[in-house]
């Protein structure tokens, strides 16, 4: 199969690309950022998906298939830019999927759509709508473009359209919200708060995506690893010391004192857990997770070392 | 010995029949060594502080989905704790009861994150039916905070039930076992409820006894448990269909306590002459 991927040059991106050549696939991907050492078995366009030199990969290459992960999830990026390129960057990527012949799209969306509040519910399940764009509104193109992507299961029938919601990554990419927040020595938390986290190995998530273009899947499906632990085990396994901090002073000190620049929505992330059922998902296709907390943990040790 | 663990306690919930990742934790954060923790302190209020005695054990069933309903007696969730310790303490194998606690402390630093480290989580409709489903023991009070807010008069009698517990039993069919706590009112005697000071704590209100604050006093508290009723149906039935099943756990519920408080009368007698 012709497998279109846009966003490859990222972390994930690049592990999903080198499992679909394994699995016999021919990639294609776009970014506008450079790929120097892809493998063989992918041809790179350097191209943004909103321009016009994207339209014309569609138009001559006519994949089968597209994984869209060029969306920005990570939230130092001005917020504009990052509205344009995951809205109208995902508008643009399903209007040519449906004009040049594409049989399958995924998107690939973050557990992050269900927002975290006191008020929501441990484990959610795809039909949850999203709770916390009001305290969290950087997460709102987010959340608006996995929803326009949803509607392009009735707008687009003669297309497969598949959502999929992936809870945190870590592993070897050393990449994503989760492994940048562990990054630094400390890992500073909100006082009184604990939440549980659920994360999954980088390569379990391309494991997902390539099952998931296998069984043509159709529909919304929360995807996730082994099951959730308190963030102050994350932190402790990780090899990292843990620093309680009031909430008034956490959010003094966001972007300063070497704490994480967080957007202050980012608070109710670190305080109440966003997790999700994944029954559906592996139900529908089969998945088992490979890695388990340890493996995941080793993983993330070696290819991010607490630092010195 | 870890600190303030006692080794039985420990070794009861090791014996808890639920999974536990390999930090000690379950699906829903319940983690083994805080329930140790929790346990040791409980037990000793359990045991030496209050007098416990509790009756019909046997009906609560041993293993697999079950839902605990009843009357709510004494203010700060003594009666729901003291529940939670007798299904630990008393029950053979134990039971990690799931409570469904106040909204408002899940926003409060440390609330949600001891609850939850006890195994205990915000009352939410899908949380009881993924506790449910999941074959876990749930513990209801119908009355609701109305409930707990019954001043030293009213401590044997009870307000009006929800009717949610109901749908939820039936939806997933669940046995319910109806219980009566008797004495929670004579450890914590309520005359009044402050709702604005409550406010101002963060608190629906708070409970003021003659002795001031709402400190429980050691008095003798009684569990009484009885057989499982289980109702036919969808959870989808009108609500004059729903209203007729409440009011037959409520009726049984207000049978233990009477008898139970009839119990208490006869021993209070009894001891005093």
């Amino acid at each position: 199969m012709k497998v279109l991927l846009t966003g490859i040059a990222g972390a994930s991106g690049r592990l999903v690309a080198h499992k679909l050549v394994a699995s016999g696939h021919k990639v294609i991907g776009i970014d506008r950022r450079p790929w120097p050492d892809a493998p063989e078995g992918v041809s790179m366009h350097k191209a943004d998906v909103r321009k016009r030199s994207a339209e014309e990969v569609f138009r001559s290459e006519r994949p089968d298939a597209v994984v869209h992960m060029a969306t920005v999830t990570h939230l130092a990026r001005r917020s504009e830019d990052r509205y344009q390129i995951n809205l109208q960057g995902t508008r643009a990527v399903f209007d040519h999927s449906n004009a040049y012949g594409v049989k399958q799209v995924i998107f690939v969306g973050r557990h992050t759509f269900y927002g975290a509040s006191a008020a929501s519910p441990l484990y959610h399940g795809e039909d949850d709508p999203p709770q916390s764009v009001n305290v969290f509104p950087e997460l709102s193109d987010l959340v608006a473009a996995d929803l326009y992507a949803g509607s392009a299961l009735w707008r687009y029938e003669n297309l497969s359209t598949c959502i999929l919601r992936f809870c945190y990554t870590l592993g070897p990419a050393c990449s994503g919200t989760l492994a940048s927040y562990l990054k630094g020595k400390r890992v500073p938390t909100v006082l009184g708060f604990d939440p549980l986290f659920q994360f999954m190995h980088d390569d379990d998530l391309a494991t997902a995506i390539v099952l998931a273009l296998d069984k043509s899947l159709r529909g919304v499906f929360n995807v996730a690893g082994p099951s959730p632990v308190p963030l102050s085990v994350v932190i402790r396994e990780a090899g990292r010391k843990q620093i309680m901090v009031p909430e008034i002073m956490f959010r003094l000190a966001i972007g300063r004192m070497g704490f994480p620049r967080l957007p202050q929505g980012a608070i109710a992330h670190l305080k109440f857990p966003v997790t999700m059922t994944t029954e559906a998902f592996r139900e529908a296709t089969g998945f088992v997770h490979e890695h388990d907390h340890a493996s995941i943990l080793r993983d993330f040790l070696d290819a991010c070392p607490v630092p010195s | 010995m870890a600190w303030l663990i006692d080794d039985e306690i420990m070794d009861r919930v090791e014996r808890l029949e639920i999974d536990f990742n390999r930090y000690g934790v379950d699906a829903y954060g319940a983690s083994k060594k805080d329930m140790a923790r929790a346990g040791t302190v409980m037990a000793w209020l359990y045991r030496k502080y209050f007098d416990v005695s509790v009756h019909g054990i046997e009906h609560v069933p041993k293993r697999g989905r079950g839902m605990l309903v009843g009357n709510h007696s004494g203010g700060l969730a003594l009666d729901a704790t003291i529940v939670s310790a007798s299904m630990m303490l008393e029950a053979d194998p134990p039971r990690l009861v799931n409570a469904m606690a106040d909204k408002f402390i899940e926003r409060v630093p440390f609330g949600s994150m001891i609850l939850s480290r006890i195994g205990q989580l915000t009352g939410l409709p899908q949380h009881a039916v993924r506790l449910l489903n999941d074959e876990r023991l749930l513990m209801v009070f119908p009355e609701g905070h109305h409930g707990t807010a019954k001043l030293y008069g009213d401590r044997n009698s009870l307000v009006r039930f929800g009717t949610g517990f109901v749908r939820l039993a039936l939806k997933t069919r669940t046995p319910i076992v109806p219980f009566a706590f008797i004495g929670g009112g004579e450890a914590i005697p309520t005359i009044a409820n402050l709702e604005k000071v409550g406010k101002f704590l963060g608190l629906p209100y708070l409970p003021v006894t003659p002795y001031g604050p709402p400190l429980p006093r050691p008095v003798a508290l009684e569990i009484y448990y009885s057989e499982p009723m289980v109702f036919e149906g969808t959870g989808n039935e009108e609500d004059r269909v729903i209203q007729g099943y409440v009011g037959k756990v409520r009726d049984r519920i207000a049978g233990l306590i009477e008898r139970g408080v009839r119990i208490r009368k006869g021993r209070g007698e009894a001891s005093q002459s």
